[in-house]
């Protein structure tokens, strides 16, 4: 009697400890061997697209935070970018370095989460442990400027928030340092890791010619060899001061992406540096001279009419808030009006200040570029982040459109899969850094 | 030559625009003609388009709050990006609202497959030759196209499905 060989169904996720992050594989299975994958997704989909359409412009920062949440200030950066291609605003140097800065730390946190999270799903805890703990140091230094470690609308269509606070460099070389030691603990306990090494190399190989064909950008896309990276090729914001490298692989295979990454960290940490160093002055934030009021007093006294000789002072404001201050102002915000809330003391002191603050916060008003379309794009932690803007002229966006770096390479999983064995999906899932939140938006 | 000025003296007839608004280079095209547009893309050693880097669609209803009128509803937008030459190109192809239908670039870049699945699902874009063309944010069972005009951005719909 010839005997019948039938594939077995095995749903994983939408809720898998082994997924970080909700997405569906309906895997079809030969025994150890996978035949056939399905992607299922949209189990994290928010409307973000939608819901930009219904907001003003700098409302828009807070969803945009939400899609990479492993690196959100890369995603605040690439949506002001692609509406200040609509206004045609070039940002303050200063401002270009801050966020520039404040990319290469999320891009840091990004990495050091991949391949921690990768890790720990081989079993090597330890190794996650670590990472997590170099990403706090980063985190904290996140929160030092922004106010918050992960939603954290820090930048503003026409520069950002609040200025660096005092000291901060001296304490980001200390964190840096500290996170270089890390990284170098991370790459002692895997990459000599036989374990480790023998679930990365060789599983989940994807030749160039697909990786291009299905529109794979970032690291995936670099550990076949191909040194594409939009820092280099388009440099934006003043990356083309910046002494870097490229990182490549050879193979891309899990273990090249691995590779990949870990390098990129160390250079992402180089770039933080060298920016540091290279930052036009600004003023120190902290201790404020000359005479100062509370914003609270202030608002006070120009709510009853007290506004005489209030604007030779100084608002006292907290410290996530002071970029909106007189003395900040200039560094970190472009000079336009029809772009940038006027600063605190404007707007408390005097009338044409509070007019124009109500003109740029109400509806039907607002940030209003001309009519037309852009496609900005940023290196996100995962590939190109670009943002396609349809503008009818009015106050919100008549159309966002995200292109979101994983898509494209879920698109390509099946393929990374299909022919290896079940247990190979852990450590290549874990390589493709799925974001649920800009996977399905 | 710029992609754009290539284009445009090669398929003359079948370009409805052009424009370079901040530096995007964009053509606007018939929607027969993309099919050809984007094998020439692709194809020509000049141009070698080798990423179709996004794939999107746009809702023309109601533009600028009707004080634009556009003769067609959707445009299809596509961006490629060309890894040797480093430059990229922007194709719009407007669709009418009754049975919006084009082409699936499907077998020319792989990447096409998801958008316009993608396209498809938010805005009931329909693409010819497309082997696998079901929604892929929302679920099968899901009424309308989500980022339609016409759909309302607060509208809920439970699950619908089977009673048990």
């Amino acid at each position: 009697m010839a005997t019948q060989t039938r594939s077995m169904l095995l749903n994983v996720g939408p809720s898998h400890p082994a997924m970080h992050g909700v997405i569906r594989l309906v895997m079809e299975l030969e025994g150890e061997k996978i035949k056939g994958v399905e992607v299922e997704m949209g189990y994290l989909h928010r409307a973000f697209e939608k819901m930009c359409e219904t907001v003003m412009y700098n409302q828009c920062f807070p969803y945009t935070d939400r899609l990479n949440y492993v690196s959100p200030l890369i995603n605040n950066v690439g949506f002001a970018m692609t509406v200040e291609k609509l206004l045609d605003v070039q940002v303050p140097e200063r401002a270009q370095y801050i966020r520039v800065i404040m990319s290469e730390i999320s891009r840091v946190t990004d990495h050091l989460t991949c391949i921690g999270a990768t890790a720990m799903e081989l079993g090597a805890m330890s190794a996650f442990l670590y990472m997590i703990k170099a990403r706090e140091y980063l985190y904290e230094l996140v929160e030092e400027i922004t106010g918050a470690r992960l939603t954290i609308s820090y930048v503003r269509i026409g520069g950002v928030k609040a200025d660096l606070t005092e000291g901060f460099a001296d304490r980001a070389f200390a964190k840096i340092a500290e996170v270089r030691k890390v990284l170098i603990e991370a790459d002692e306990l895997l990459t000599r890791n036989r374990i480790f090494f023998d679930r990365m190399k060789g599983i989940g190989v994807i030749s160039k010619e697909d990786a291009i064909s299905y529109g794979i950008t970032g690291p995936f896309l670099r550990s076949t060899g191909v040194a594409l990276d939009l820092r280099k090729a388009n440099p934006y914001l003043i990356y083309d001061r910046l002494d870097f490298e490229v990182p490549v692989g050879t193979t891309g295979d899990n273990l090249d992406r691995y590779f990949v990454r870990m390098a990129e960290a160390e250079q992402s940490l180089r770039m933080i540096e060298q920016c540091l160093e290279q930052i036009p002055d600004g003023p120190v934030v902290g201790q404020l001279t000359g005479e100062v009021m509370k914003a609270a007093d202030m608002v006070d006294h120009a709510k009853m009419g007290e506004t005489q000789g209030l604007e030779g002072f100084q608002v006292d404001l907290d410290p996530t808030l002071q970029g909106g201050t007189k003395k900040y102002q200039a560094g970190i915000k472009v000079n336009r009006r029809d772009v940038v809330l006027p600063a605190k003391e404007e707007t408390y002191g005097n009338i044409e200040g509070l007019m124009n603050h109500f003109k740029l916060t109400m509806y039907g008003h607002g940030i209003r570029p001309p009519m037309g379309e852009a496609y900005g794009t940023v290196e996100g932690a995962n590939g190109e982040l670009g943002f396609y803007i349809v503008s009818d002229g009015r106050d919100n966006p008549w159309r966002v459109r995200v292109h979101p770096p994983c898509f494209p390479i879920m698109a390509a999983l099946p393929q990374c899969l299909i022919g290896g064995s079940m247990a190979d999906l852990v450590p290549t899932f874990g390589s493709v850094n799925m974001i649920a939140g800009e996977l399905d938006r | 030559m710029t992609p754009l000025e290539l284009v445009s003296q090669q398929f003359a007839a079948e370009i409805i625009e052009t424009h370079s608004y901040r530096g995007d280079q964009t053509a606007v095209i018939r929607p027969g003609a993309l099919l050809a547009v984007a094998k020439y893309l692709k194809n020509t050693p000049e141009l070698a388009f080798d990423y179709l880097m996004d794939l999107t669609a746009v809702d023309y209803l109601f533009y600028a709050g009707g004080r634009v009128q556009k003769e067609y509803r959707f445009e299809v937008v596509y961006h490629f990006y060309s890894l040797s030459k480093n430059h990229r190109i922007r194709l719009k192809v407007p669709l009418d609202e009754k049975n919006p239908e084009i082409d699936s670039l499907n077998d020319l870049w792989k990447s096409a497959n998801w958008y316009e699945r993608e396209v498809w699902d938010m805005y009931g874009i329909k693409f010819k030759g497309h082997p696998n063309l079901k929604r892929i944010l929302m679920y099968e069972e899901f009424q309308g196209h989500a980022l339609r005009k016409d759909y309302p951005f607060n509208k809920r719909q439970p699950l619908i499905g089977p009673q048990n």
